[in-house]
């Protein structure tokens, strides 16, 4: 229990439209952790967050942050919690400045100007801080974004697609952020639509999916669990077809390098059949150089999933 | 009670104001000049007096009333239509504060923003005629009150308007007869019967009446059923908007 910083019981959300966008959801957020939400766009993502953060009323289930439930004691959750939109919404005559102080401010806290140089000039803001928000680039405005969640120092911080149009090199900066904020205790929740910040970020991952938890697991057992390995086996002799000894295996040429053939296989399996391969190429009289094996990508696994719940 | 959120939304809107000087206080100063001058100085010279005071006179406590709310109403819905509309409402809704520091904040702000509006024209009346207020502190009151009210109908609007037409609809169609039709440039004995019970359901003559009695001691209606109508006003939507926060009805989808 003094583990789970958020829990999310049974929680549907029907717009007011009929549309059902969230199906009796789970889930709970561990402390100290970071999660990713991953999902195709229309999932519920936002939704999710939404309610959560008390944005978005929910039609049944409950929310509870650190044991408190979300609409009783929101003066409670909400202090606990901090909002990076997915939308640019901000009040673009205010300065850089003035956006945080205010932001500040409504969670109760007293001005602290110490607080606001320190998030600023880590976020590339502080040489901006007097400029009003209209005249920033997109990639700037995300990133003021981030400041106002930090201004009431959130025990818990939501990420709606923090990286959405945030340049390569920021982006970098911005994980390092976010990771130096897991270090002092902070619980982050993203979502995102690029694989690689999730493989590259989050401890945990959740796959989401018209409205339902399709899946939640540890990034790494979820890597392993579902991923299919590749062995690449480079030959000394380049080949045109595979050899009529090694058609019972899946085996595929790569085209660019025809010295390499390819065995995907399913590295959780009892019998991988490597042993049996090998077998099989000394029988053909395949002498092999050089061998290693790659694991396949989140990205990968997400799309099979994703292609799964499609067909089901 | 999150007394530094609430402050900081007042702070923020009253900042706002002063943001766009010109458009927030000068125009409508300007605008009530201009009435005072066609209406009290021009035409007024020619109608003499109106129970003991000067047409002139008369009409400046109607006018600063038109004023506050007018004033009060278009900063209060303006100021939530627009956050609204840009999505930082979800800054205050995410944010630790009840429904009644969100619109305690947004209330006091077009209050204040009316006032400081009001005080204005009344001084400048003093350029056109001398006036000395019988009950200042009634005065002060009565005004302060009337603008909350005002203050609360705007936010009730600003949150219900689903576009600019519909912001604008309210004040154009409904305030401005209301305030002409409630009493500003006659008394209502000054009418046919007909038109004097019509008057008696209009709100804004209540108001009009109200401030009247505090500037000058004697008014068509009490000021104890003035500030009674007011109040009801402020309660009505004070529940009104109680609702709307409760069940995110046009503020939460
Ligand atoms: N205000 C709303 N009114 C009605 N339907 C809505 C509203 N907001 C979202 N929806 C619907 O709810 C579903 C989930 O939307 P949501 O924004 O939560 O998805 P998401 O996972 O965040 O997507 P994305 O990756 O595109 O941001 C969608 O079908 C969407 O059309
Ligand atoms: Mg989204």
């Amino acid at each position: 229990m003094q583990n789970h910083i958020i829990q999310v019981n049974e929680l549907s959300k029907v717009y007011a439209d009929g549309s059902q966008a969230l199906t009796n959801i789970n889930l709970t957020i561990n402390k100290g952790e970071i999660f990713a939400l991953l999902g195709p766009n229309g999932a519920g993502k936002t939704t999710l967050i939404g309610i959560i953060c008390g944005i978005v009323s929910k039609s049944s289930g409950e929310v509870l942050v650190l044991g408190k439930d979300n609409v009783i004691d929101f003066r409670f959750t909400r202090s606990q919690i901090g909002l990076v939109p997915q939308e640019l919404s901000l009040d673009i005559f205010l300065p850089v400045i003035k956006t945080l102080e205010y932001q500040r401010g409504f969670y109760g806290h007293k001005p602290n100007a110490a607080l606001v140089e320190e998030v600023l000039k880590a976020l590339s803001l502080w040489d901006k801080k007097n400029t009003p928000i209209k005249e920033l680039s997109g990639g700037m405005k995300r990133r003021v974004l981030i400041g106002k969640a930090l201004m009431n120092e959130p025990k818990i911080l939501f990420l709606d697609e923090p990286s959405a149009g945030v340049d390569v090199e920021l982006r970098h900066d911005m994980w390092e952020m976010v990771r130096t904020l897991r270090d002092r205790g902070t619980t982050i929740i993203l979502t995102t639509h690029y694989i690689e910040e999730a493989e590259e970020m989050a401890d945990r991952i959740g796959i989401i999916d018209k409205g339902k938890i399709a899946l939640v697991d540890d990034k790494e057992k979820l890597m392993q669990k579902l991923g299919k390995k590749t062995l690449s086996l480079q030959l000394r002799d380049p080949l045109k077809e595979i050899p009529p000894l090694l058609a019972a295996f899946d085996l595929t040429i790569d085209k660019s390098r025809p010295h390499h053939i390819l065995y995907t296989y399913d590295a959780q399996a009892a019998h991988t059949g490597i042993t049996a391969l090998l077998a099989a190429i000394k029988d053909a009289n395949l002498t092999i150089s050089d061998l290693d094996t790659t694991t396949s990508s989140l990205e990968e696994i997400f799309v099979s999933i994703i292609e799964n719940s499609k067909n089901s | 009670m999150n007394w530094i959120g609430l402050y900081t939304i007042f702070k923020k809107e009253f900042e706002r104001t002063w943001g766009v000087f010109m458009q927030a206080v000068l125009s409508p100063v300007i605008s009530t000049v201009l009435y005072f001058v066609v209406f009290g100085t021009a035409i007024g010279s020619q109608i003499g007096s109106v129970g003991s005071v000067s047409y002139a006179q008369y009409i400046v406590p109607g006018l600063i009333m038109m004023a506050l709310i007018t004033n009060s109403m278009s900063a209060s819905s303006s100021g939530i239509y627009f956050q609204k509309f840009i999505g930082t409402i979800i800054d205050v809704l995410s944010a630790p504060l009840s429904y009644i520091e969100i619109v305690t904040g947004y209330a006091l702000a077009a209050m204040s923003r009316a006032i400081v509006i009001g005080m204005i024209i009344y001084v400048i009346a003093f350029l056109f005629t001398n006036i000395s207020v019988a009950h200042p502190l009634f005065s002060l009151f009565f005004a302060i009150l009337t603008s909350i009210a005002f203050a609360l109908f705007g936010l009730t609007i600003g949150l219900w308007a689903k576009d600019f037409e519909q912001l604008a609809f309210v004040p154009t169609i409904i305030l401005t007869p209301l305030s002409f039709l409630g009493g500003i440039f006659y008394s209502v004995d000054m009418l046919p019967p007909f038109w004097q019970n019509l008057t008696m359901f209009n709100p804004i003559f209540y108001m009009i009446s109200g401030l009247r009695w505090g500037f000058f001691g004697e008014a068509d209606v009490s000021p104890i059923i003035a500030t009674a109508s007011v109040l009801i006003l402020l309660v009505v939507c004070a529940i009104i908007l109680r609702w709307m926060f409760r069940t995110g009805y046009k503020i939460k989808s």
